[in-house]
């Protein structure tokens, strides 16, 4: 293990430290472990299978194959507590940014009675039995669901752990339980006035039984729960002694610089690399079936290299590929197309037909990429006995099995391991790199690092899906929604992820969430979907389906409110009676915004509101749009409910950094295809929000004690609908299709024009009419 | 053989003339805090100081350094400014993934190094060049500042 960075440190585990063999020399060392998982249906073998075992006996009655669960899970691997030295938490989820390995670690320490500096943290080897995520059901990072799916399991382990070492301590003292208490490590008795720290109990523990259903402690017991601790991963990445997977060095290790084709779904027809092979440096030039690689002592050489080769592509008609046919392709679908649904309430088309007036519009949103800081990278060594594995991956039971695929092997013989990850965003919950880099790996003796270039990473990555939605509304006579539809027409990211796919007709509910449950107390609801999966690989984006279906209907809500002359956060809250918690916090944001006071001209406020992720979150955005269309932020302020705060800064960090990544995204990207080939390449084309475009953002927590909601994309969803709201009022143009067309904001001519695709008012009312192109202007 | 001045010490190193600065350190010297983030220098990852001043390695060849004083991340710590960066960035636990912050910290320290009292005018000359996906960058304006030792502002 790697030594400690600061305190508390981060490590890397070992794969030596997982073996069976290890494990019971690491017992019989005095080492007592336990954590949770599935065993007691999955049983013995499997966990052997995948070199985890005998921590469980600790925890489970009569051992794993007694069946004997606690509270429907078994124990697994969480904790390491030896007998001298830091106590090791193995954390199941990814630390990509967002602070999980403080607020797992703390969750854990706040019911074992340990403090932060008394451990060490590890990233959880590949194991679905031990490390499978409650919510995700997959031992995966994403979906804003570490800390929703932890709160439970985490302090149960934390509570059993701590409830055996107290009493052990009462046993080896010879007093009640009732009278020892633990803090910090150690085990007290009131009686006697001795302790003991958990070190020393290690041995004895093993004989406690496992307790049922501890009691947890209550918010008010909290003594790390809430509190904003120093993140334990973060000392390590000021100093430059932080490892991420790109900066993997292993015995002997060459680099691979690779070019795929450049069309996906085409392949390599020839390939001349003589030149290449001359270049100093150069030990291997390799061909899969879509790509080639040119290998050599460093990353320098093998680019040099691979410039050196001819490639001739075979795009096989992928060439015909382009945005403006899959655009066209989704248009037809959404209009023609048999949907599924998503969810009903009431009866749409009466409302409908009953309503005073109608709204509609068309919304359209583009491919997004990923750019994470961190290139896509994979280093592998593939040995004639197995294959190992040095990544950063949201997945790690994908990559291993993407890996034991490449090669025919069993997975457990496929060592994977985890690191440090420069950007997530859902880029790495998918290991179609490690199978490529694998394929090329398998050729060579010496471990391979496969790093791709920006040039690659942003080209042949796995983009969110873009969408064609059709929203409508019919308002009541108050003006309030009384039924809203919202047909979206896209790919399915669900399908494209999951390894059996998605069998047609099946609702992916991805796809629509977001749409089917608002906010708001809408009596007549229908929300469907017209599955298109375009001729491109789709993934998961950060705020996955509500970043989406979020900015459709919070755009739209707040053309209904236009449409009708009302105040947008007003008519948000007059529809909100029924949901005190969305409730306050667009109130407040409203308040602590300044909503409603006199701007600039071309300076407006936009809000969006939304439920995602188990939280609350309501965001103001205040822009101004220069005469030349340029919008420049002045202000954003978001407030959040996100239940019980784990550790309060994280939250605020992920909430700044999550609004301004959906910002970045709305005001400046899409991924364009001609002929085939993605058109964006860097950050020069593929641009990207910097400091001096960022405006001063407050983000304010509310007090809860409900149980924790999922805060990593809450941000992200409420950024464009916010933004694309405050150029409405700023300009009085509705933009319905990202990114932000300057273009369509210049002053000249305009401020007042909609921007295509067209939406149509139907002039059921004359308020109805109070949007779009007879705008009366700036809200 | 080419010799260069890195954090102090004169390595000698086997290399083409022009390969970047970045990939000597990362491959050939083993200094792996500087960070590959797009080659063209549009991101800032690989900032690290020439004779104190910032420089983008991944574009830089390494014939250009001659014998100029190459410092990165791993030593910016030992200078006063890079010291009082770094805890900074901890102080006002600007860090989420990480991958940029080695560049951003050298970025910083250059800023400081010559203006001691930057305003925000300042900051966004000298840190609009550096990427960071996670977008960190209302701690990281909080965090100059309060290595500068200036008040505080809404972060």
């Amino acid at each position: 293990m790697h030594g400690p960075i600061g305190r508390p440190a981060y490590g890397v585990l070992e794969p030596e430290d997982l073996s069976v063999a290890s494990r019971r020399r690491f017992l019989k060392a005095g080492t007592f472990m336990f954590g949770f998982a599935v065993l007691a249906r999955a049983g013995k073998a499997a966990a052997q299978s995948q070199g985890e075992e005998p921590s469980l006996r600790a925890i489970t009655p009569g051992g794993p194959e007694s069946g004997a669960a606690f509270d429907g899970f078994a124990p697994g691997g969480f904790i390491r507590i030896p007998s001298q030295g830091k106590i090791t938490f193995i954390i199941p989820s990814t630390e990509m940014g967002q602070g999980i390995y403080t607020g797992e670690a703390m969750l854990l320490a706040e019911e074992l009675e340990v403090t932060l500096d008394q451990v060490e943290v590890v990233p959880a080897p590949p194991n679905e039995l031990l490390y499978s995520q409650p919510i995700l059901k997959s031992q995966a990072t994403g979906g804003s669901t570490s800390t929703r799916g932890a709160w439970g399991p985490l302090r149960q382990a934390g509570a059993a752990a701590r409830t055996m070492l107290i009493a052990a301590a009462a046993q080896r003292w010879n007093v009640a339980t009732d009278t020892c208490f633990a803090d910090q490590g150690r085990v007290y008795c009131r009686a006697n006035g001795q302790s003991l720290p958990y070190g020393a109990l290690v041995q004895a523990v093993r004989a406690q039984p496992v307790p049922r259903n501890v009691p947890l402690k209550q918010p008010g017991q909290f003594k790390l729960i809430g509190r904003s601790l120093q993140r334990v991963d973060t000392p390590s990445k000021v100093n430059g002694t932080a490892v991420f997977g790109i900066d993997v060095k292993v015995p002997d290790m060459k680099v691979a610089v690779m070019e795929i084709c450049p069309a996906q779904g085409g392949r390599l027809r020839s390939m001349e690399d003589r030149g290449a092979r001359t270049v100093p440096g150069v030990v291997d030039v390799l061909r899969i079936d879509n790509a080639v690689a040119v290998v050599a002592d460093h990353f320098w050489a093998a680019k040099k290299g691979l410039e050196q080769l001819e490639l001739r592509w075979d795009f096989a008609g992928h060439e015909k590929v382009s945005s403006e046919r899959i655009l066209a392709d989704l248009k037809h679908a959404s209009e023609n197309g048999k949907p599924i649904l998503g969810r009903v309430l009431g009866d749409a088309d009466k409302a409908m037909d009953d309503a005073d007036s109608r709204v509609e519009a068309v919304y359209e949103l583009p491919f997004l990429a990923h750019a994470t800081m961190e290139p896509m990278n994979t280093t592998v060594h593939v040995r004639p006995d197995g294959c190992d594995i040095w990544v950063g991956t949201q997945a790690p039971t994908a990559v291993q099995g993407a890996a034991a695929k490449v090669l025919g092997i069993p997975p457990e013989r496929v060592m994977v391991h985890n690191h440090l990850i420069g950007g997530g965003f859902g880029r790495r919950l998918v290991a179609e790199s490690v199978t490529q880099a694998v394929q090329f790996a398998r050729q060579v003796p010496y471990p391979l690092k496969v790093v791709q270039t920006r040039e690659q990473d942003i080209r042949h990555d796995l983009f969110r899906p873009a969408y064609y939605d059709r929203i409508a509304a019919g308002l009541g006579p108050d003006g309030l929604v009384k039924v809203m539809t919202d047909r979206i027409t896209g790919g399915s990211v669900l399908g494209s992820y999951l390894p059996t796919g998605l069998p047609d007709g099946t609702l992916d509910s991805d796809a629509v969430e977001g749409a089917d449950r608002t906010p708001y107390s809408i009596p007549n609801v229908r929300v469907d979907w017209i599955r298109r999966d375009p001729p491109i690989k789709v993934n998961w984006w950060r705020g996955v389906g509500p970043a989406h279906n979020v900015h459709v209907v919070e755009s739209f809500i707040d053309e209904c409110a236009h449409s009708v002359g009302r105040d947008p956060v007003e008519y948000r809250l007059a529809m909100l009676k029924d949901n005190p918690r969305s409730y306050r916090v667009l109130e407040m944001a409203a308040r602590r915004s300044g909503w409603g006071k006199p701007l600039p001209p071309r300076t407006g406020r936009g809000v969006s509101l939304h439920d995602s992720f188990g939280s609350h979150l309501a965001l103001v955005c205040e822009a101004h749009v220069t005469p030349a269309g340029e919008v420049r932020l002045r202000r954003l302020v978001a407030v959040i409910d996100c239940g019980q705060t784990v550790n309060p800064n994280s939250v605020q960090a992920q909430i700044e950094g999550g609004v301004l990544f959906g910002i970045s995204a709305a005001l400046y990207n899409a991924i364009t295809i001609q002929e085939g080939q993605v058109e964006q390449s860097n950050f020069n084309d593929y641009r990207q929000l910097r400091i001096n475009e960022t405006p001063p953002i407050e983000v304010h927590i509310v007090q809860s004690t409900d149980d924790p909601g999922g805060v990593g994309e809450a941000g992200t969803v409420s950024a464009a609908p916010a933004l694309a709201n405050a150029i409405f009022a700023a300009t009085g143009v509705r933009l319905r299709r990202l990114p932000i067309d300057r273009a369509a904001l210049m002053e000249k001519g305009a401020g007042k024009r909609v921007i295509a695709p067209p939406a149509v008012a139907l002039g059921l009312g004359a308020a109805a009419l109070a949007w779009g192109s007879d705008t009366g202007g700036a809200a | 053989m080419t010799t260069i001045l890195i954090n102090g010490e004169a390595r000698e190193v086997d290399v083409p003339p022009d390969m970047p600065l970045l990939w000597v350190l990362r491959d050939v010297v083993g200094l792996t805090g500087t960070k590959f983030g797009c080659g063209i220098a549009q991101c800032g990852a690989c900032t690290v100081h020439v004779d104190g001043k910032p420089a983008r390695s991944c574009v830089l060849p390494v014939s250009a350094v001659g014998n100029r004083a190459v410092t990165t991340v791993e030593a910016v710590g030992e200078t006063e400014i890079g010291r009082r960066v770094q805890e900074a960035w901890l102080g006002v636990e600007v860090v989420q993934c990480g991958y940029c912050q080695s560049g951003q910290i050298m970025s910083a320290a250059a800023l400081l190094g010559r203006n001691p009292a930057p305003d925000d005018a300042a900051i966004d000359a000298a840190m609009s060049g550096n990427i960071c996906r996670c977008a960190t960058y209302p701690r990281i304006r909080a965090a100059i500042k309060r290595a500068a030792g200036l008040p505080a502002e809404t972060v």
